[in-house]
This record gives structure tokens, sequence and C-alpha cells, in this order.
């Protein structure tokens, strides 16, 4: 049976002892001192600090010690399936960690000559070039730090697009699904553009009556994941490009779900004029407990002049960084991008070649769909929308019938699948499934695994009937029970750092 | 296969419309095993020269720092490395807990009292604060210093354009750099949103008056933000104490090594006030407990900020941050307590201050060029030695050092002049160097 590590293990503040240290320095060395004097008298008094910061003082020991228990209690996905929906949640080869680790890496500064740091340009050259061939686009920027941020670059490209055309103050909508992904109306809100959301179909693909209607000349363009976020791949998608392309508007490809169609399929030959990647997605980079990712967003030729600066660049002789692109929509961020991330996808792809990328979309699909069939033949688990229809990277089950016989929902059913040592599912998302759980397989999980998760929710829906208060209690093998999270982020109960903490307690 | 009835892996792709199928192999390299990629790589890898190679006396936001194996070991454990974002807390409170350990740490070196557990970087975060200042303050202006770093300039231009902030530039005093106070009251107005500067500023000199323009913002109603270098706050005021609203900074010097520019680590806090809290960007952990009260447990806290809840109008889109360089960020800190983040700023003082004493008895070397302290970084100009920087660069190069960042273009007011930058990774030996060869390079045409 399953149990995480319950470490007792106190907050970092609680730990250690006055005048502990776990670092040392180098010692300034004597002469310098001779000539400076107290470093202290080279600041102003006022601007000066006075009180000591109340970090902690520990030995390393007691450092390691500290954030080895704290790892124990988290779960990753060299310990098992992590069939997060719309996540990608693949293995992470650990070559790409030892590229990455090497000081021609991690021990160069960007503005280094540039005849010092060929070896980094020609590697981001090249994987920029490798993402055009891959997505069908014309040319890649590798800037954006994650996903939303190429979104974010995406539908500022749009925008910059519709204001060289004077068309900027019309064209003030963005068009999403109601199965998008979060961060696609969160991302044309922070460009500045009002979003409207359009309906699935029957089908759960976008509902080209609704589309028609929703554009017009106020359509900027329209952000749109396929495959979408119930797995499917939107088989209209020649008209989609054809209504908003007919409206002046640009299509968008969200690359979250890219997985399932390399090789296969191009979001550039579909019609779609920007597309951004997930690089600790679909490039198997790990995704750090939350980031660092990469999210590299590629365009079509009309709209390269657009991307930020720099850009690698080749003269034939060097690479360099290209500052010199006046319709640029400017920075996004400092220097270059994620290179450290950036370099793994770069290994990752040199280790696959072209036949492995096709091979990884061909098993995860059809782990999707080996997947979605033994989990309908559960009984209790519906599948909603396009039935027998085959799903591409992910597909999305639903509770409800769970929730309307036994009160058992998505998150009673999420929290009991952690108790069986494996990661849920994402949960509630797409917002049109009712009690949605979510799942992505990947490719990187053998058939046993699989099975392994098939059997567990098998087990819970057998324990919903006959044991249902086991599923309701859950989770019991985790490092904590089930916790409260409204307290979390109620005002009155709300702890959001230890200074917070003890300010709470000692007013109390 | 045939558990789900099919006969070739193309009847998954059958809803796929011909015309827009693949109908050629990808133009890619063809794979490689895993001891070809390694030499292929390291091969390609080769012809960077690393600062370890060759002192490197450029900072401009990138700092060299010396990254402890504690640190390198932690964010290597797979159990953080290769898990997602902790929306499961009963399986993921180790992530959680480390990130609200350093969500605490950066309000403890900040003076604040909230911050979140990581946004990309200084600039993102720049552009991120002076949204929420507009936010806060419903009001479309933003005031910056004119000194600052340009991409991170341009970045916030990027974010505010589209909300339609303005951003309008605070001039310096040509003597001693700091801020023009004058000009800072002739700008500010009921329409400002944030007051925004940074210590150390971007070419390395203290902004000593804090009090005075933290008074201005205050008395317009305007957010007050600031951005900082967090390895000077073991030695400079904490933001707090004079006032910031909103803090900013760049973690990457806390234990994250340069990596030719990414990924870095935003640093994004403010204070404990409710309505500030409800318009901050970004995940933020907070404590709990279990349902039953018996024990303590890790969670994000207030997600319905957040975009997969409240989409269209969550505070940011930002969804991925750089959570694993916010756990380098905290063994960083843990591991140097608050005595070592005070020896490390002092350290870097003193560093500076030699280096700056130093070349400035090189003939025709003014440093620094403003007259204020400074820290970590100092702005060195080359008017009188007769010579380019661009040609002084060239022959350090030759003799295996990398100068600072030329600043010309950026100050065309300041003339020949780069910006240098000492840390504590920089021994007497490597400023000597530097020093000799600069003292030769300018001396050599003269003879």
């Amino acid at each position: 049976m399953f149990k995480q590590a319950r470490w007792k293990e106190p907050v970092i503040f609680e730990l250690g002892h006055l005048g502990r240290r776990g670092h040392i320095l180098p010692p300034v060395e004597k002469e310098i001192q001779q000539v400076v004097g107290d470093p202290k008298n080279q600041i102003p008094e006022k601007i000066r600090r006075q009180t000591s910061p109340r970090l902690p003082e520990l030995s390393e020991v007691e450092v390691m010690r500290h954030y080895i228990r704290l790892s124990q209690m988290n779960y990753c996905v060299d310990l098992g399936l992590y069939p997060l929906g719309s996540c990608t949640m693949k293995y992470n080869p650990k070559i790409n960690e030892k590229i990455a680790k090497l000081p021609q890496v991690t021990s160069i500064h960007p503005y280094q000559d540039r005849k010092t740091v060929q070896g980094i340009l020609e590697i981001l050259y090249k994987l920029s070039h490798w993402l055009a061939e891959i997505t069908g686009t014309y040319e890649v920027n590798l800037q954006p730090a994650a996903g939303a941020h190429g979104e974010f670059l995406g539908a500022l490209i749009m925008r910059t697009h519709h204001k060289f055309n004077n068309e900027d103050k019309i064209r003030t909508e963005l068009i999403v699904p109601d199965s998008a992904h979060g961060t696609n109306p969160a991302s044309g809100t922070m460009a500045g553009f009002n979003v409207v959301v359009v309906p699935s179909d029957e089908d759960g693909c976008v509902d080209l009556r609704a589309l028609k209607d929703a554009v017009s000349e106020r359509t900027a363009g329209l952000m749109l994941t396929n495959p979408n976020t119930l797995g499917i791949f939107e088989k209209n998608i020649e008209d989609i490009t054809e209504i908003v392309h007919d409206a002046g508007g640009l299509l968008y490809y969200d690359g979250a779900n890219l997985n399932a169609i390399l090789g296969k399929v191009r979001p550039g030959d579909m019609g779609f004029d920007i597309v951004h990647m997930n690089i600790h997605k679909t490039f198997g980079t790990p995704h750090g407990g939350g980031g660092p990712g990469a999210g590299p967003v590629g365009v079509s030729e009309e709209l390269a002049k657009f991307l930020p600066v720099p850009t690698v660049a080749f003269d034939g002789e060097w690479y360099y960084l290209d500052y010199n692109k006046p319709y640029s929509i400017g920075n996004i961020r400092g220097f270059y991008g994620n290179v450290g991330v950036l370099v793994k996808a770069f290994t990752y792809i040199l280790s696959l070649g072209a036949e492995g990328l096709e091979e990884i979309a061909e098993i995860s699909v059809l782990n999707t769909n080996y997947l979605m069939k033994k989990l309908e033949e559960i009984g209790s688990y519906e599948l909603p929308y396009a039935k027998g229809r085959p799903r591409k990277h992910e597909c999305v089950f639903s509770a409800k019938k769970l929730n309307k016989e036994k009160r058992i929902r998505a998150l009673h059913i999420s929290k009991r699948i952690l108790d069986n040592g494996l990661h849920s599912p994402t949960t509630y998302f797409p917002l049109i499934v009712e009690e949605a759980l979510m799942i992505e397989p990947t490719e990187s999980f053998e058939r046993e695994e699989l099975d392994r998760f098939v059997g567990v929710m098998k087990k819970i829906a057998e324990e919903a009937n006959e044991n249902p208060n086991e599923v309701l209690q859950a989770p019991k093998n985790t490092a904590v029970n089930r916790l409260d999270e409204a307290k979390a982020s109620h005002p009155k109960t709300m702890v959001l750092s230890w200074k917070m903490h003890l300010k709470k307690t000692t007013s109390s | 296969m045939k558990q789900i009835g099919i006969q070739n892996i193309e009847e998954l792709y059958a809803d796929v419309p011909r015309k827009f199928r693949l109908k050629k192999k990808l133009n890619l390299p063809n794979f490689m095993s895993e001891h070809e990629v390694k030499r292929f790589i390291e091969t390609l890898l080769s012809k960077n020269v690393t600062s370890q190679e060759m002192p490197t006396f450029l900072g401009a936001g990138c700092w060299p720092h010396y990254v402890p194996a504690v640190v390198e070991e932690i964010i290597q454990r797979t159990e953080l490395l290769t898990s997602y974002t902790p929306y499961q807390p009963e399986i993921s409170q180790g992530m959680l807990q480390v990130l609200f350990e350093y969500q605490s740490m950066i309000c403890e070196i900040t003076g604040m009292e909230v911050a979140n557990s990581s946004m990309y970087d200084w600039a993102s975060a720049l552009g991120e604060a002076v949204r929420m200042a507009a936010r806060l303050t419903k009001r479309t202006e933003a005031l910056i210093p004119t000194i600052i770093h340009p991409e991170r300039a341009k970045t916030l231009q990027t974010y505010s354009d589209p909300v339609g902030i303005h951003i309008h530039s605070v001039d310096y005093d040509s003597e001693t750099g700091q801020l023009d106070i004058e000009d800072l009251k002739t700008k500010i107005s009921k329409n400002t949103a944030a007051v925004y500067i940074e210590n150390p500023t971007y070419l390395g000199f203290v902004e000593a008056q804090v009090k005075e323009i933290a008074e201005e913002a205050k008395d317009h109603e305007s957010k007050f933000i600031v951005g900082v270098d967090p390895t000077s706050l073991g030695v400079l005021k904490p933001p707090s104490e004079y006032g910031a609203d909103i803090v900013i900074g760049e973690g990457q010097p806390l234990g994250i090594p340069m990596n030719y520019g990414g990924p870095f680590l935003g640093i994004f806090a403010c204070r404990d006030d409710m309505r500030m809290i409800r318009q901050m960007p970004g995940s933020i952990v907070g404590m709990t407990t279990t349902m039953d009260e018996t024990k303590r447990g890790f969670c994000n806290a207030l997600q319905t900020r957040q975009q997969h809840i409240r989409r269209e109008k969550a505070t940011s889109n930002i969804c991925t941050n750089e959570a694993l360089c916010a756990v380098a960020a905290a063994v960083y800190l843990a591991s140097l307590g608050p005595k070592g983040l005070k020896e490390l700023g002092e350290t870097i003082i003193s560093k500076t201050q030699y280096a700056m004493r130093l070349l400035s008895e090189i003939r025709g070397i003014k440093t620094p060029v403003f007259k204020s302290p400074h820290f970590k970084e100092f702005t060195v100009n080359f008017d009188d030695t007769g010579k380019t920087i661009k040609e002084i660069h060239e022959k350090l190069l030759q003799r295996r050092i990398h100068g600072g960042k030329k600043i010309v273009e950026e100050f065309p007011e300041l003339g020949e002049t780069a910006l240098y930058c000492t840390t504590e990774v920089h021994s007497k030996d490597d400023i000597d160097f530097l020093s000799n060869a600069l003292e030769k390079i300018i001396g050599e045409d003269e003879s």
C-alpha cells in the first residue's frame, strides 16, 4: 500500500540556532580591507540597514536535511503516472539535465562578445528553426518564459498587426471557445482585448454557427487549441480558419496540446498565423514544480517583423543577436529567454529526430484511447461529447453519475486517487464538462502503469458503492490529510508568510 | 491496439482533414544515441568561453555569483524537479512548503509582508507591478527613473501600452546620478498611478533620497514601487522602511546561474493590505491546516485572482512561473542566513570600492561617473584615454578578460562609458589583472 513520507518537518524559521551558518563566503583580501576600510562606511547612514533580516540560521547539514525531508513529501513524474490533462507530464530524460548543467551553458553572460558565445547562439538559432519546421511556421522567437507569456506575446502581435493596418481601434475583440484554457482569455485581457466566448457544439468542437455570429469587423482574432481540451480534433478547422480570416482576424494556436500531432499535422499548415509551444510540456523539459518553462512563439511570414527583439541571426560566418527590427513589438522580458530550459529542448529533439517525435504523438494518442476504453468499461464514469470518436492527447470524463447517486464528486475521486500513490487528473476543467476529470497519460508510461491507474479508478467506483466514506474522507495516505483550502484564502485566517503567521499568533 | 479495436495507429488520426496532413517527414536531424548527443552538443558548446575561463566584469541585471553546492543538489532532486504546479496540495507538500518559505524569506529581506511565489524576471515583474498600481489607483500614468535598464524600460512599455498606461521618465542629477526631485515634483500629478525607483540603480549607485521620493508618492496617493538587487539587502535599508508599497527585483543572484540570461526569478512583494493582496499577480502559497485542524499544511491561496479560475478577469495571465528558481533562492538564503547576507553585501561593496579606486588611478579613466555610493556595479568613463570602448574591449578580450557593458548608445550624454561589475567571485588578483591590462592597453599607442 502507498504511504507518502510524513515528516513532522517544522517551517525553516523554527529550525537552527543563533550563529549557525550553512555557507561561508570567501574572505575579503587583507590588502583590499586596508585600502577600503570598513565597507559599512561606504553607505550613508540614512540608507544603511539597521536591523538584520530574520532569516533562518542553519548549518549546511540542517539545510540539506530540511529540504530532503520536504522533497520526500512531493509526488513527481519519476514516481509514476501524472495524468494532469493539458499538462503533458512526460518523462524528462536525464541527459537533458546533464547538458544544461555544463558551465558552457550556466556560466556565460548574455552580454558577452559574440565571439565568445558562438556555441550557445548556434544552438538557439538551430532550435528556433527546428521549432518552425515542427509547427509549420515561418519564424520562431524563443523569448517567452512560459506558455502564457507566449500567449501574451501572440496577442500583442495581433494587436500590432491590426495597428499596422490602422485597424487597431476597431478590432478590439478576441474570440475564445468556452472550452479554452484559462490563460487564453486572461492573455487576451492582458493585451487589451475584449474577450468574446463562443460555445461548443454537441461534439465538443467550436460551434460554427456561433462563430459566424461572433465574428465581425471588430474581430482581432481567435485563440484555439487543436486538439481541443476535450482531446478532440477540431474537424472543421478549415471552416474555422476561413470564417476568421474572412472577417479579417488572425488565428492563434495554443500549443499546450501539441504533443498529439507532432509530425502528423502542423498548426501552420492548418492556417494558424501565430503558434506558441510549451517547451516544458511537449519537449520534455521538467516542470520544476511550477517552472521554469519556455513558451516560444512561431508566426507566419507576414507577422515575423513584429516579433520581439532581439532575434538570433546568422550572417554566414557569425551567429549574432539582431536588434534591428523597426516593426517589433519591443521587449517582453529581460535578455533572450529561458536559455537553460531551451538547451534541454535542443537535446530532446536531437535525441528523437523526426521519427522519434512522430512516435511520441502516436504513442501518446494510443495511450489516451486505451485509457479511455478501459475507463469507459468501468461504467461509472461518463465520456461526454463525440461518442465513438477517438481522442488525441487527452480525454475528459465526468463524475456526474457518482455525484448524483452517491454525492461523490470529482474532487473526492481525485483525492482518493492520491491515496493510491498516483497523481490525479485535472479536475473541473474544461468548464463545459460537469464534474470533469481530464486525463492526459502522455507517451511515457507503459501499459502496466496505465492499468494500475484503471485499477485505481475501478476500485474507487466500487468504494463509492460499498464504502463511500473511504472516498469522501480521502486522502489519508499522503503527507497530510485533506487540507482546508478555504481557510488559506480567508482574510481572517490567511497566512501568506512566516511574518504574517507571527503577527497573527501574537495578536490573538 | 487490439484492446481499442484498431489495426493501425493511423485510424486514430482519421478525423484530421487529409489536406492538412503532413505529407513528408519533418526536416530535422536524424536521431542520435545519448552518447552521440552529448558529444555533439559538447563540441558545439566548446565554442563558448565561460566566466570561469576568463574573468568577466559584466553585470547589468545578470550577475556572476557563486552558487553553493547545496543549492545545486536540492534543485536537482527529482521530487521537486519533475513535479507539476502543486494543484493537489496533499501530495505536493514539499514544493508548497519550500515556496511558502521562499515567500517568507523574501518578506524578511525586503521588509514586506506578502510575496508571491515568483514572476518570470525583474522586467516582467515591473510590468505587472505598474499594471497592479494602475488597477489600484484607477490612474493611467507611471513615473520611472531615466537611469534604468533599457530592456526593463521597454518591457514595461510592452506591458503598459495595451491598457493605456503612459510611462514618463524622471531626470537625474548630472553630478550625483540621484533622482531629480524637482523634476519628480513637476511630473507627478493626480494621474500618477506609480512612482518607480531602483536601489541600487541600474548604474550601480545607491539612491539615497528614498524618503523624499516616498513622500512625494504618498502626497499624491500614488503607489511607490521599488526594484531591488536582493544581495544588497543585507546592507541597504529594506524598502518597507522607506514606504514602499510594492517591492520587485531580480532573484538571479540568489543561487541561480547566469544561464545566458534565463531562467531567472522575478521577485514580487507587497504590504499586508487586503486591497493590494487581491490585486497581486501570480500564485501565492498560504499556510493552513488539515480539515480536522490537527496538522499544519500548505496550499495555493487566493486562487480567485488567477487565470484558471477568473479567466479574462484575472489579475494576470501568468501560470507557469519560475518555481524551481524560487527553491534555489530559498536554499541560498537559508544557507547564508542573516550574517551571510550582510557579509555578502559588505564583500561586494569592498570589491567594488577597490576596483573603482584602482581603475581611477589609471590615466584617462574616470570612475565612477557619479559621485554617489556604489554597490556591485560602477560606471567607467574612457573619454580622456583617447580610445574607444570598442578598441579597449577588443584588447581586453585578447588578454582573456571580458570588460563591462558598453552603455554609450543607452546614455550618450555619459560619453565613452561602460558599466563594470564586481561581486564576491572577483578576487583581488582578478581586479588587479583587469587594472594592469587596462593600464597597458591605454598606455600602448602613446609610446
